[in-house]
């Protein structure tokens, strides 16, 4: 749910990265972190494991400049991608305004693929969500190696409601902020509707 | 969750309040989401947005574990340092109050502040439920100002 403080001016949004567990979501917010200004991010805070699996989130505070006088700021998190982490998923999920599925395109991970959108489906519906009405943007990481599956295919399996697509190789940046802008915009233009 | 002017005053008034009936270094309200709604004291030794989606996720976790045990809620928690300690509790269902205090205080005291400041806090957050809810028929009153967002507003964010 987006949270509008009036007095202060302030609209905060919360964007959640998706996917299975290795498939990139944690680097995607590294490279953001690392390419925006001192001024425009808070700490990135990582509840991870010793082997930087995440444990629990990732949290990222952005602030990208101001629209009609109110100072914009997107909250992103991860969750953590291991099957077994499910309840603390769930948890990552609650008032959450926008989604980043990041797919990991190598053949062998499809299947986690498919079960992490199924996943998502089914955790956004335990908080009264339906992912066909949530700002939603798909991400194909990993496209730098070679046991990629062609991204036709992986649209086939993977296309939820012909939302915005894109290929990347999140330690490069490549693709990482078309996708964030993606949903951003998503959710800013439900605000204008609501 | 809207918050209005009026009612933002009012918040910060009852958090200032507590700050100061229990001898607190820094009070802080946040949204059950993690989002930072008020806060008073000494806030500017502390890192504000780390603060409250952290207490968001300790809160989540908290009422996850409470839930599998067949517990409603645990509606307190307090976390004891050397020097400083943090009681968190939740105000209207939906915020999370966050108090931050030394030698100074005791738990005690902050225990019986907050009881106080929540009952104060919820009816503020009373108001602006109803405020929100009845949101489209003021509509004249307070006209959103994201009505009129353009695509280049929007653009322009991303600008650099
Ligand atoms: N070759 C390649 N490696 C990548 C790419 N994106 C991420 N990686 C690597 O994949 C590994 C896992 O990345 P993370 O970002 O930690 O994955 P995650 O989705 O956060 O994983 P969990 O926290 O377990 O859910 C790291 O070693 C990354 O460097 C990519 O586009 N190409
Ligand atoms: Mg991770």
């Amino acid at each position: 749910m987006t949270f509008i403080n009036y007095a202060a001016k302030e609209i905060n949004c919360k964007i959640v990265y998706y996917g299975p567990g290795l498939g990139g979501k944690t680097t995607n917010l590294q490279y953001i972190y690392n390419k925006t200004a001192p001024d425009r991010k808070g700490k990135m805070i990582s509840l991870a494991t010793e082997a930087d699996r995440t444990l629990f989130f990732d949290f990222l505070p952005l602030d990208l400049g101001s629209i009609r006088g109110f100072t914009t700021r997107f909250h992103l998190y991860t969750v953590p991608g291991q099957v077994f982490y499910d309840a603390s998923r769930k948890l990552i999920l609650k008032g959450v305004d926008g989604v980043v599925f990041v797919a990991d395109s190598q053949r062998e991970r499809m299947e986690a693929n498919v079960e992490s959108i199924r996943n998502l489906e089914a955790n956004l519906q335990d908080h009264g969500f339906d992912l066909l009405n949530v700002p939603f943007a798909l991400q194909f990481n990993k496209r730098d190696l070679n046991n990629a599956m062609p991204i036709e295919e992986m649209y086939r399996m993977l296309n939820y409601k012909r939302e915005p697509t894109f290929e990347a190789v999140a330690p490069q940046g490549v693709g990482v902020f078309d996708t964030l802008k993606a949903v951003a915009k998503q959710i800013l233009v439900e605000l204008r509707q609501r | 969750m809207e918050v209005f002017e009026a009612e933002f005053r009012q918040l910060e008034e009852a958090l200032r309040r507590l700050r100061h009936d229990s001898n607190a270094k820094a009070v802080f309200l946040i949204d059950k989401n993690g989002q930072h709604i008020a806060a008073a004291g000494e806030t500017e030794d502390f890192d504000s947005t780390s603060l409250a989606s952290l207490t968001a996720g300790n809160v989540a976790a908290t009422d996850g574990l409470a839930k599998l045990i067949g517990e409603r809620e645990f509606s307190v928690l307090f976390h004891e340092g050397q020097r400083d300690h943090i009681h968190i509790s939740i105000v209207a269902r939906r915020a999370i109050l966050l108090v931050i205090f030394d030698e100074r205080s005791s738990l005690g005291l902050v225990r019986l502040r907050v009881k106080r400041a929540s009952a104060e806090l919820e009816k503020v957050f009373d108001t602006m439920t109803e405020k929100s809810t009845r949101g489209g028929a003021d509509g004249a009153a307070e006209p959103s100002p994201f009505s009129e967002i353009t695509d280049e507003d929007i653009d322009a964010l991303f600008s650099e």
